[in-house]
């Protein structure tokens, strides 16, 4: 069986692998075959040349760290700030109630558009980047836990108390347990919106990080560097999510683990 | 059953829910004991209030009027005399079950040296010993309601309150647990309070049968089973007149005109 399984996921690693070969051609040849010109699609090979050209003149390295750490600090800090309200308001059926219309409110805000907001505020730092961040990673975090302090079995609650559980006990041994599967797909939204959030305050306004190589590339007209920030963008977002699948598979490592393969 | 040597007792226990014009009652005037290492069943029909007498028992909430002793002492809140164990068996996914039966045990504040042994040798009666280190997920509904009985043995409890514990496994796998249930209580020498919908199961456990009636739910019968064997329901289910019990209780529950 386990044999199998592994012939069947080699297998399908495989088949990616040659679905990106081929699609390295086809991005490679058949834009030419179409005469359409470079400044719309760059070809494959030109893409790596400008990639090789910005690591070596425009301290691409710098801009993707600088990028890769404010999207960590943000996440961490929105994930963090979602988890706490999440789990007071969860305690606190009232303060929900009470504050329920404004969370909603603000969750259907369109979190990117306090970018410029928050960039008058702080000015070009790296500020007002976490921030958007933070903003965009609260949201989901908080709601998750919210609705998994709210669906914990009162049945699981009640046999802790019979067991003279203090209110302590219940939750550090019944609801923060049971609320990890919903935080961590809180997390997963979390570690990509993240992404969107700092390239936002990037493009806005500033001078490092890959949103503003995004903006100096199209200034440019530089079809090549917009790809090659765009593929960067899309790597630091795999990592952060990647990550977070690993911690949860980690965490929930209880759980069938069927339920963990969806993603 | 003289109060003097009850374990369990309701003194005219009435529980009322909902406000003002709203309210349903639930219970109304239930007085009953349970004496020490005694099994007493409480069968009646679906929605008449078996389980709020279990959850008063357990301190969950306190009654409208009238009060519950767990031995001779008023229950105000939840006390570490009685444990329960429902028709879920409530195990904690995240806990292996070892873990799960030690739950209790944790939340009394006993040392983890002390736990270790209690939950070993319980997991053994409950032959579950292989199982220890697995997670609920992994195993058969049978195996995780014995996981739960160990759990509910494992604070030493004087009263265990029962609340149709094997109704969602298959017959087989409930006859061996009825079995398991009935030498560990008798082993233990412990007191239970047990409710069911299985007639036969009622009998087979108990030293007696109390009958509900619909809401608001009273006692309506009492009825002494005078069967050998209280420790082993699988001779007890063989015994002729355990027909004439069932047919006494089907006559009371008025199975055949039930609401469905």
């Amino acid at each position: 069986m386990a044999a199998r399984r592994e012939d069947r996921i080699t297998g399908s690693a495989g088949g990616s692998l040659a679905l990106l070969v081929v699609f390295l051609a086809v991005w490679e040849w058949v834009p030419a075959l179409f005469e359409v010109p470079a400044f719309i699609i760059p070809p494959a090979s030109a893409v790596w040349d400008e990639f090789v050209r910005m690591l070596a003149k425009d301290r691409l390295i710098h801009h993707t760290l600088v990028t890769t750490a404010t999207v960590l600090v943000g996440f961490a800090l929105g994930a963090l700030l979602g988890m706490v309200v999440g789990y007071l308001l969860g305690m606190s059926p009232r303060a929900e109630f009470v504050l329920s219309p404004y969370i909603l409110a603000l969750q259907i805000a369109p979190k990117v558009a306090f970018a410029p907001l928050f960039i008058m505020w702080f000015g070009y730092t790296v500020y007002p980047k976490i921030l958007v961040a933070v903003l965009i990673v609260f949201f989901p975090v908080m709601v998750n836990v919210l609705g998994a302090l709210r669906s914990v079995d009162p049945d699981l609650v009640n046999l802790a108390r019979a067991f003279t559980a203090t209110r302590a006990q219940v939750f550090w041994r019944i609801e923060f347990p049971a609320s990890m599967p919903p935080l961590f797909s809180g997390l997963r939204i979390g570690a990509t919106l993240a992404v969107i959030g700092v390239v936002v305050g990037e493009l806005v306004g500033g001078n490092t990080g890959l949103g503003y190589l995004l903006v100096f590339g199209e200034g440019q007209a530089n079809t090549a560097m917009v790809f090659v920030t765009i593929i960067l963008l899309t790597v630091i977002g795999i990592i952060a999510y990647v990550a977070v699948i690993a911690l949860e598979r980690w965490v929930l490592h209880y759980m069938p683990s069927r339920s963990l393969e969806t993603v | 059953m003289s109060a003097a040597t009850a374990r369990l007792e309701f003194r005219a226990v009435t529980r009322r829910f909902g406000r003002a014009e709203a309210t349903v009652t639930a219970v109304e005037a239930v007085s009953l004991a349970v004496g020490d290492g005694e099994v007493v069943s409480l069968i009646g029909p679906s929605g008449c209030g078996k389980s709020t007498l279990l959850n008063i028992a357990a301190g969950l909430y306190p009654p409208s009027e009238g009060e519950a002793y767990v031995d001779r002492v008023r229950v105000t809140g939840p006390n570490r005399q009685v444990a329960f164990m429902l028709q879920k068996d409530l195990l904690l996914p995240w806990r292996s079950i070892r873990e799960n039966v030690e739950f209790g045990l944790e939340i009394h504040g006993v040392a983890a040296a002390e736990r270790r042994p209690r939950a070993a040798a319980l997991l053994a009666r409950m032959h579950l010993a292989d199982c220890a280190d697995r997670y609920p997920h992994q195993l058969s509904g049978g195996m995780r309601q014995r996981a739960a009985l160990a759990r509910t043995l494992a604070v030493d409890p004087s009263v265990l309150l029962l609340d149709e514990p094997f109704s969602a496994l298959d017959a087989q796998t409930k006859m061996v647990l009825q079995q398991d249930l009935a030498q560990t209580l008798r082993d233990t020498r412990k007191t239970a309070f047990f409710i069911t919908h299985d007639l036969v199961e009622a009998v087979t456990l108990s030293d007696r049968v109390l009958v509900m009636s619909r809401r608001p739910g009273r006692i309506i019968e009492e009825i002494p089973i005078a069967l050998p064997d209280r420790d082993r329901p699988l001779e007890r289910r063989r015994q002729p007149a355990l027909g004439d019990y069932v047919a006494r209780l089907m006559a009371l529950l008025d199975v055949v005109h039930a609401e469905v």
